[in-house]
């Protein structure tokens, strides 16, 4: 398996916090990746390193073999790197399929307009918009804007794709639904790095895990045996019996 | 572009350049001419502005420095270096417009009411510099000798090439407005003004993009400034870098609807009519300024999204039209 995403040694420093330490890790082609931890422990600023909003202290980005640490976001996009936001921030005054027409545009394929508007429709179908194509961005549900930052993602086409909290904010049959169209992307081949705080859906998602907590790798591996990890259930989960719960199911994924 | 002869709008845009151009000519009215001549360039100065107040979501109060600075290298070259017009118009558009570039890159870098701020300190500066500036006159700016006119046939028939030329500009700016905004171009610019760090995150290569818009805005109406100044046979710093008419332009643009080609124009046209309107009447006489600051109060409290959005909204299919 090569890797398509690998970190070295990265660190990045917000005065006197330490938001990322000293961390190594890598996502192999066609894997998903989950990257817990509790609230603040780095998860965010490290999505905004891989994509180049913030330019990591040290240490080292590779994408597809390419060093990339420190790149602007917008060349990093070109790459075929994608995110969604945890906050979303669709462009309010265009419609569901313009804002994904920027994506598939301004993506990975650099698509002209024309072939960006299939791509874009096609996104929109993938996570469930099609009856909302043409409506303002600004009219959607929370759980629609969620989508839609999905769908933007998605019709770059990226070959790495990075899930802020999907999840977070929607209803059991939102989730479901979401899970579902996440399943989906991964067989069509896109690697996804995801940050989720619902243990459930995480834990059956990821192929592997990465907790981190204080900006620094506390654990990595499989599922079931993050949860089992001592360390992590002190650190993160808190509860025993949630790690016993968790353990019974996680070991099916 | 194959693909724009086929769309309505760009022959409606055709058809009001054709009307503004026969018109006057028809029956050779002179009082015509004048009063669509300043229309031209009032809806020159809005539509190239609202290239970046509509679609990329930058204010800048400083649209008349292109105005200014196209009207002084025009006049400078075919005053001192018997240019000819064509010549003159050529260097104050592509002068202009690789200043803005360079300083687009520059001040591009800031954003909301910073940039806005900077825009008003450029209009200062370069003010500043024009009037201690000896080859352009400094302050007492630079009377054009008659003789410039000749080339065209004398001043009589001058004024007519001119208004020509001024209508030629406006039906530019109309059509680089509705060419932009039907491109991946214009997409780039409309996510930048809706919301740039994720327009970036996109792939949008926003610093470019934004430097080349406004260098793009910048073009037009350096070549609107030129033709201006031209006729009028002087130009002064006073006139040329005068921050009522940016504004002016700014109310324009919001009055008809930014980011919309058609409304911009029309906000410009009839803004147009309405200050001839109070300049010749006696109780309003030199009051357009007052009037343009409750226009402006007016759209913003009740039609934010102007003429133009409240056009669309009673009447959604007219957007296939007029863009």
């Amino acid at each position: 398996m090569t890797a398509v995403l690998e970190l070295s040694h990265v660190g990045k420093r917000f005065g006197g916090l330490q938001a990322v330490h000293n961390l190594s890790f890598g996502v192999g082609e066609g894997e998903i990746v989950g990257l817990i931890g509790p609230n603040g422990a780095g998860k965010s600023t490290l999505f905004n390193l891989i994509n180049g909003v913030y330019a990591p202290d040290g240490g080292k980005i590779a994408f597809r073999g390419e060093d990339i640490t420190g790149e602007k976001p917008f060349l990093i996009a070109r790459r075929g790197l994608a995110r969604t936001h945890q906050i979303v921030q669709p462009m309010m005054d265009m419609t569901v399929v313009q804002n994904c027409m920027v994506g598939a545009c301004f993506g990975r394929e650099n698509l002209p307009l024309m072939r960006a508007r299939d791509a874009a429709y096609e996104a929109v179908g993938l996570v469930g918009l099609d009856d909302r194509a043409d409506m303002l961005a600004l009219h959607l549900t929370i759980a629609g804007k969620k989508r839609l930052e999905l769908a933007r993602a998605l019709a770059a086409r990226p070959t790495l794709l990075l899930l802020d909290e999907v999840l977070a904010g929607l209803n059991p049959t939102e989730i479901e639904h979401m899970i579902g169209v996440i399943r989906r992307i991964r067989d069509r081949g896109v690697t996804i790095l995801i940050i989720e705080h619902l243990m459930q859906a995480i834990m059956s998602l990821s192929d592997r895990i990465v907790v981190l907590n204080y900006g620094e790798k506390l654990a990595e591996g499989l599922p079931a045996a993050v949860a089992q990890n001592p360390q992590v259930i002190e650190a993160y989960l808190g509860d025993p019996k949630l790690a016993e719960a968790l353990h019974g199911n996680g070991g099916g994924a | 572009m194959p693909l724009m002869l086929r769309r309505p709008f760009f022959w409606v845009i055709t058809a009001v350049v054709a009307v503004f151009a026969f018109l006057p000519a028809l029956g050779d009215n002179v009082q015509l001419r004048e009063s669509l001549a300043l229309a031209t360039i009032y809806i020159t100065l809005a539509s190239n502005l609202n290239l970046m107040l509509g679609y990329a979501g930058y204010i800048n109060f400083g649209s008349i420095v292109f105005f200014g600075l196209g009207g002084y290298i025009c006049i400078w070259l075919t005053d001192a270096h018997h240019a000819s017009l064509i010549l003159g118009l050529l260097a104050a558009g592509l002068g202009v417009s690789a200043l803005a570039f360079v300083f687009g890159f520059g001040i591009l870098r800031l954003r909301g009411p910073f940039f806005a701020l900077s825009t008003i300190g450029i209009v200062e500066g370069v003010q500043a510099f024009v009037q201690n500036f000896e080859p352009w006159g400094g302050s007492a700016g630079i009377y054009v000798s008659p003789e410039v006119f000749a080339p065209l046939g004398g001043p009589a028939r001058a004024l007519w090439v001119i208004y020509f030329a001024l209508v030629g500009t406006m039906g530019l700016s109309l059509y680089l407005s509705y060419g932009i905004k039907i491109s991946k171009f214009g997409l780039g610019l409309l996510a930048i003004g809706q919301n740039e760090d994720a327009a970036a995150i996109l792939g949008v290569p926003t610093p470019r993009y934004k430097a080349y818009v406004y260098s793009a805005s910048a073009f037009l109406p350096a070549v609107a400034g030129g033709l201006y100044f031209f006729k009028s046979a002087f130009i002064q710093p006073a006139d040329a870098f005068d921050l009522s008419l940016s504004t002016e332009a700014l109310v324009v643009a919001m009055l008809g609807g930014q980011g919309t080609v058609t409304g911009v124009a029309l906000g410009a046209y009839l803004y147009e009519e309405l200050r001839g309107y109070l300049l010749v009447s006696e109780t309003f006489s030199h009051f357009q300024l007052v009037v343009a600051g409750m226009l402006l109060l007016l759209i913003v409290l009740f039609f934010p999204s102007g003429l133009m959005g409240f056009v669309y909204s009673r009447f959604p299919r007219i957007k296939k039209v007029l863009e």
